[in-house]
């Protein structure tokens, strides 16, 4: 699909909330928005929905719990029952407390990696991915508003995006 | 400044009346001589509840780990002259009464127990209000030593909370005074016969003794108190008088000395006016233990009274973003609390040694349903609950789990008082509820008292613009 989109730029994130609020009022489409560092609220002014992440982690905790039960009941109950300061090792309930630090630590672990990776994934990021970022100053101090302008003049856009704030503004084919 | 509708002003004092009165009886239908003991004792035998009981122990014994170094400990306790392993190993055995003088001895025990129960009644309520005052208090200067900028819109609400801490304090005061005039038996280790055959207590007798314990006490109250009353001024001075923030300056200034003082006091405290119920147990973690749950207490006590505020329709301000923030420090103290509670009890469990082990041992054996049950309400509730975000932000939620957060952490200071005051011989009866209705009608009596004494907006606070912005 050819489309055309605008590449606003500016360099406060205050100007930048405004920005999109005045867009949202014109009700011109926001393709995406690339900042340095994550800006409060912006999510919410774009529409964006709710992260479904929250979920993945618990789940990913809970995965991380069974995992750390069912290999502590297999190493130190079933495989190897050992008598470790007058407690001999033949039930898991029994045992249960000396558990707990491991139970604990691999519900974080399985609840921080996993939901890392399903960051990344979900975010379509690998190793060796090039970068999207259409400026590379992005990541600096540099906030681009991704307007689509297929449907707009680019002389109109260009004096609302002015008005808006921006110092600067591309416009490209792809 | 503020009125509060009529309601609020007769239902502390309703509350404080019937807390009396229950109180009364309670320490009036406390037995007085091992006859009526004997009788209690005998009926309780006709219901089965002897047995019932004693097949309860049983079962916990064989659930609960180690069940035989346990009862080792146990005897080995009762050789240390602790009357109260030495009740609970006999407890465990009543059905072997052989001697007479075995069965005499026990009685007399008993009726210790049941003297001090209305005694220790009144001081777990006592002292459960008077911490979440505390607890606030220290909410409150952590706000200023950091220069939070959420919080300054709740501040009236918490200076409002701290006002408590005076009166509360005095009536702690009390109650530690009378045990040290031996009113009450609540302090094993104030019984000068009980110190006479007893060398660990002898030899903490240097820090055990009645003169130096009420004069720490005295000094712990007043350096609090004294940080509360230039709190407040500073703060109201602030108000008055906005200009270079020159009150706010010292506001922050007496936080930071304040929040010093604070932790060596506050875990001091801990063990004087806890610990010591178990002389010859000591945790060194005691301190944080109950401060996690004076703050998770006194938070929740800030969260409620602030969404009660606002249904009446003060604190227009006040958004729902502050109401996230506070349930959010609702949850993290919870698992805080938890975390510090099971470091404890892990520690202790592992290396099984007798004097330390007892202190779980009665609390596992004789305590069950509070001991875990403290658990259920404390960490797993508010933990399945608030997990979600959008829960934090719904008022009925927050009080809800608020509610339970408050009971449970009633129970843990009742877990931490009762086993070594009343043995097995506890119930939540008359003389604990009372205690607590009457020291919740005050506690509102004062709170709401000082809500209408100033401006509920700190309206001099630099941070007040950014508290009324505050969105997350």
């Amino acid at each position: 699909m050819a489309s055309k989109v605008a590449h606003a730029y500016y360099l406060d994130d205050e100007v930048l909330m405004d920005a999109v609020r005045a867009c949202n009022i014109k009700h011109y489409h926001i393709e995406e928005v690339y900042t340095p560092f994550p800006v409060h609220g912006l999510d919410k002014l774009m529409g964006l929905p709710h992260t479904r992440l929250a979920i993945c982690a618990f789940m990913y905790g809970l995965i991380g719990l069974t995992v750390a039960v069912t290999m502590m009941n297999y190493i130190m109950i079933e495989d190897w029952p050992q008598n470790i300061g007058g407690k001999p090792s033949f039930s898991f309930l029994e045992n249960m407390p000396a558990f707990v630090p491991i139970m604990f630590e691999l519900t974080v672990f399985f609840a921080a990696h996993l939901m890392v990776i399903t960051f990344y994934m979900r975010s379509k990021l690998w190793p060796f991915k090039k970068a999207e970022n259409p400026n590379e100053r992005t990541t600096d101090d540099l906030f681009c508003i991704e307007l689509d302008a297929s449907k707009l003049g680019e002389d109109e856009l260009s004096s609302f995006l002015k008005d808006t704030g921006a110092v600067e503004i591309n416009f490209k084919n792809n | 400044m503020n009125t509060f509708k009529n309601n609020i002003k007769i239902l502390p004092i309703v509350l404080m009346a019937l807390g009396l009165i229950g109180m009364a009886i309670g320490f009036i239908s406390a037995p007085s001589s091992i006859e009526d003991v004997e009788q209690i004792l005998a009926s309780q035998h006709h219901d089965g509840h002897g047995e019932a009981h004693a097949a309860e122990n049983h079962d916990t014994h064989k659930a609960s780990h180690g069940a035989e170094a346990h009862n080792d400990a146990h005897a080995e306790k009762a050789h240390g002259h602790d009357a109260h392993a030495k009740h609970n190993a006999k407890h465990n055995d009543k059905h072997v009464e052989d001697a007479h003088g075995a069965h005499e001895k026990h009685l007399h025990h008993v009726l210790h127990q049941l003297q001090n129960k209305p005694w220790a009644a009144l001081y777990i309520a006592a002292f459960f209000f008077f911490m979440i005052s505390l607890g606030v208090l220290v909410f409150y200067a952590i706000q200023f030593a950091a220069q939070a900028g959420w919080s300054p819109l709740l501040f009236r609400v918490m200076e409002a909370i701290t006002a408590y801490l005076l009166p509360g304090g005095i009536i702690v005061f009390i109650i530690l005074a009378l045990s040290g005039f031996h009113l009450n038996h609540l302090f094993v280790w104030m019984d000068p016969e009980v110190v006479a055959h007893d060398e660990l207590i002898q030899g903490k007798s240097g820090w055990l003794n009645v003169p130096f314990f009420l004069i720490r006490a005295a000094l712990y109250l007043a350096a609090w108190n004294v940080y509360r009353h230039f709190a407040i001024k500073f703060s109201r001075k602030q108000d008055e008088d906005p200009e270079g923030n020159v009150w706010y300056k010292k506001s922050f200034k007496a936080a930071a000395v304040f929040l010093v003082v604070f932790i060596y006091s506050e875990s001091m405290m801990s063990w004087d006016w806890i610990m010591s119920f178990d002389p010859h147990w000591f945790s060194t973690l005691f301190g944080w233990y109950v401060f996690a749950s004076m703050f998770v207490s006194g938070i929740t006590v800030i969260a409620l009274i602030t969404v009660y505020l606002k249904s009446k329709g003060y604190l227009e301000k006040v958004n729902n973003s502050h109401i996230h923030d506070l349930a959010k420090f609702m949850f993290g103290i919870s698992i805080f609390w938890t975390y510090l509670w099971f470091s404890q009890f892990m520690l202790i469990w592992y290396s099984d040694i007798p004097e330390e082990v007892t202190y779980f041992v009665t609390r596992i054996n004789d305590y069950t349903l509070p001991f875990f049950g403290m658990v259920a309400l404390n960490l797993i509730f508010p933990l399945l609950v608030l997990m979600n975000s959008d829960f934090k932000r719904i008022n009925w939620i927050i009080v809800l789990v608020g509610v339970v957060i408050l009971v449970g952490h009633y129970i843990d200071i009742f877990n931490m008082v009762m086993p070594a005051t009343v043995g097995s011989s506890w119930f939540i009866g008359l003389p604990e509820i009372s205690a607590v209705l009457f020291f919740l009608g005050l506690f509102i009596f004062v709170v709401f008292k000082a809500l209408t004494k100033a401006d509920l907006e700190a309206t001099g606070n630099p941070f007040l613009g950014e508290s009324k912005h505050f969105h997350y």
